[in-house]
């Protein structure tokens, strides 16, 4: 992890204008990422965390280059590819997959799942003939757990646990570098949930994997991640080793976010301060600190002035005034 | 506690319920010989994975199976003196909405687009109380501000697509307890929405719970909201209970293999701080291995059999009874209890 980063993301924006009437006058901006800096080396997960509509898959698509960038650079390899030609960036797609979270909708339905599975080979063409393509896809199949002669069946013959192993399979098959994670297993349950993370981690232990694991599951992010962001509209206001920002969060969203999560023990009866309200309206955000509105300790300063990501112990960062 | 003399009232009792669907591979059981009872006040917890019956048994109480394909197929659910299997759908209309009623899991689509919020609550209070107009909006207005929904006066002649997710949970809960109904089964309540907006929910059912005596039947499939908020839990698996016990004891003393593994594929907050290296890889979680077998295919046996590490030939013959086990009010349908519990 030490080495040079795979990924290196800078100030990286992206609003969406909002237009209106028959013109298409700009009325307003989304500012869905405003700002997010980091890095992931090579083996290493980042989680990104934090409510609906933060902007976290925002960033995932971007870095991707699915949505092109307002601002900012990625670098991929030392490569910038934030404002790269289509045909430039295509051999470089092969190093960058995407999973996306719900494996029932992201599933073409009339394709087979061999051919899902190997259709990004055929289009980077990948391997001589079909059947070299052929005998990839069976590979593809056993390191995922599925029978290869699953390959002849459709999606709905799949279950969803299944489906989403079809998905890894798909993003693994030009043996990428890295992989973005959208919600990988949100829509599981906990007993193919607990499949499906193993399987990510085998899969890094055995490839060296680098993700960026969006989720909005606390848990399950402190169960596979190396470094955690936490974003709030657009930013991130935390950021953090693991271990670090489980057991010393700093920002009040984080401490707030790790409160209302659900603790499996009936035992523990914690008394938790709730966050009230909802995010609020990424077109007008509140004044200086975003999360003012919310925040228990909310000062004069916080509604004025911007915070800003600075180290408050080694390694770690947070946006907070108070700190 | 439930074997005690001074009983508490019982307000829900379904006995032996079983609830059959029509598919083209044959016939499937989604709710099979399902029986529990629910007090006043009380918060029962119904966990399980998808497909394992616990929204059906929701639908069945409340008679909304989609016929055909779905049948009631047998059982009783009795609410005071009266079995809901046995009267009419107009004496049942009476029920729903007014001494049973229901919170879905997408808020979106479970209200009605094009009606105002008003329109949506105050229509239950008309039907079922009888209410005039104007005295129905100040219900609903208060309904509104009950749930801690700032400006109701506003909200009340809104429409639901200009509130958020957590906004409209809590319009629909609003909806649902507006004619004091004495069950309240909430599928799912907060599966959608976010953990913050999600702790605000629970707390609010709960909050209401108290001040109401509303009993509430929890359907989740989140162990972590189970443990706090229910007393009393049923696990479910292919549409039989398998597990039965007071909250504090099912996860203290877990005794089916299929509860057990789920309570140990959770990934828990704060289980790897401090534990090792930050490099070094995440221990691996607990898993079930295999899926929830379709409704046609379900083994006769003990239908977790076929993913279970301590099934043997007895499991795959015939299905465990649910038996009370040394802990009190805790039942399990299990033949190897004693070589689960270690």
């Amino acid at each position: 992890m030490s080495d040079a980063p795979i990924l290196q993301v800078k100030d990286l924006k992206k609003h969406f204008l909002l237009r209106k009437g028959l013109f298409g006058g700009v009325s307003g901006r989304v500012h869905a990422v405003d700002g997010v800096s980091f890095d992931i080396g090579a083996a290493e997960t980042l989680g990104l965390v934090g409510e609906s509509g933060c902007g976290k898959s925002t960033v995932g698509r971007t870095v991707l280059r699915l949505l092109n960038p307002t601002a900012g650079t990625i670098h991929v390899h030392g490569t910038d590819i934030s404002t790269m030609g289509a045909r430039a960036l295509r051999p470089l797609r092969r190093q960058m997959q995407i999973i996306f979270q719900d494996p029932f909708s992201s599933l073409d339905p009339r394709m087979k799942a061999g051919d899902i599975v190997g259709e990004l080979l055929s289009v980077h063409n990948v391997g001589d003939t079909r059947s070299d393509r052929r005998a990839r896809v069976a590979e593809l199949f056993s390191h995922v757990g599925l029978r290869e002669d699953q390959m002849n069946s459709y999606p709905h013959e799949f279950s969803g646990g299944q489906r989403q192993r079809l998905g890894i399979a798909r993003a693994l098959s030009l043996n990428p570098e890295i992989i973005i994670c959208d919600e990988p297993v949100s829509a599981l349950d906990v007993s193919i949930q607990a499949q499906v993370i193993n399987l990510l981690a085998d899969l890094q232990a055995e490839f060296g994997l680098s993700y960026l694991f969006i989720a909005h599951d606390l848990a399950v992010v402190e169960h596979i991640a190396h470094r955690v962001a936490v974003m709030y509209l657009g930013r991130i206001v935390e950021f953090a080793e693991k271990h670090e920002l489980f057991s010393n969060a700093q920002h009040p969203y984080t401490e707030s976010l790790l409160d209302a999560v659900p603790v499996p023990d009936p035992t523990i009866k914690h008394t938790r301060r709730r966050l009230q309200g909802d995010v609020p309206n990424p077109i007008d955000r509140p004044s200086g600190c975003h999360f003012h509105t919310r925040c228990p300790y909310a000062e004069e300063r916080c509604r004025v002035e911007e915070p800003i990501l600075k180290e408050v112990a080694p390694g770690h960062l947070a946006a907070c005034h108070l700190k | 506690m439930e074997t005690n003399s001074q009983s508490p009232e019982v307000v829900l009792d379904v006995d032996n319920l079983t609830t059959e669907f029509q598919t083209p591979e044959g016939l499937g059981r989604a709710v099979d010989g399902l029986s529990f009872n629910i007090n006043k006040g009380e918060t029962l917890g119904i966990v399980g994975e998808s497909g394992c019956g616990k929204s059906i048994t929701a639908l069945s109480i409340l008679r909304l199976v989609p016929s055909p394909p779905g049948n009631i197929a047998g059982g009783s659910v009795r609410l005071g003196n009266r079995d809901l299997m046995q009267i009419s759908e107009r004496e049942m209309r009476d029920v729903r909405g007014n001494d049973i009623s229901m919170i879905f899991q997408e808020p979106m689509t479970s209200l009605n687009p094009v009606l105002t919020l008003g329109y949506q609550i105050t229509e239950t209070l008309r039907r079922h109380e009888g209410l005039a107009k104007h005295e129905a909006t100040a219900r609903a207005i208060e309904m509104l501000a009950l749930v801690q929904i700032p400006a109701p006066e506003r909200r009340v002649k809104e429409f639901p697509h200009q509130l958020s997710g957590g906004m409209r949970q809590r319009a629909m809960i609003a909806m649902a307890l507006s004619c004091n109904p004495r069950v309240l089964i909430a599928d799912e309540p907060t599966t959608a929405l976010d953990v913050t907006v999600q702790a605000q929910v629970l707390d609010l059912i709960k909050d209401l719970q108290e001040r109401l005596g509303t009993a509430v039947i929890l359907i989740t499939h989140d162990l972590g909201v189970v443990a706090e908020t229910a007393q009393r839990v049923i696990v479910m698996y292919a549409g039989r209970k398998v597990e039965e016990a007071p909250v504090e004891s099912l996860f203290a003393n877990p005794q089916h293999p299929y509860t057990r593994g789920l309570l140990a594929s959770v990934p828990r907050l704060g289980a790897t701080t401090g534990a090792h290296s930050s490099d070094s890889r995440p221990a691996r979680l607990a898993e079930i291995s295999g899926i929830v077998p379709p409704l046609t295919e379900i083994p006769s046996g003990c239908a977790f059999a076929p993913r279970c590490k301590q099934a043997t030939e007895k499991c795959t013959a015939a299905q465990p009874p649910l038996e009370e086990t040394e802990h009190p009010g805790h039942r399990v349908a299990c033949w190897h209890t004693d070589k689960v519990a270690v």
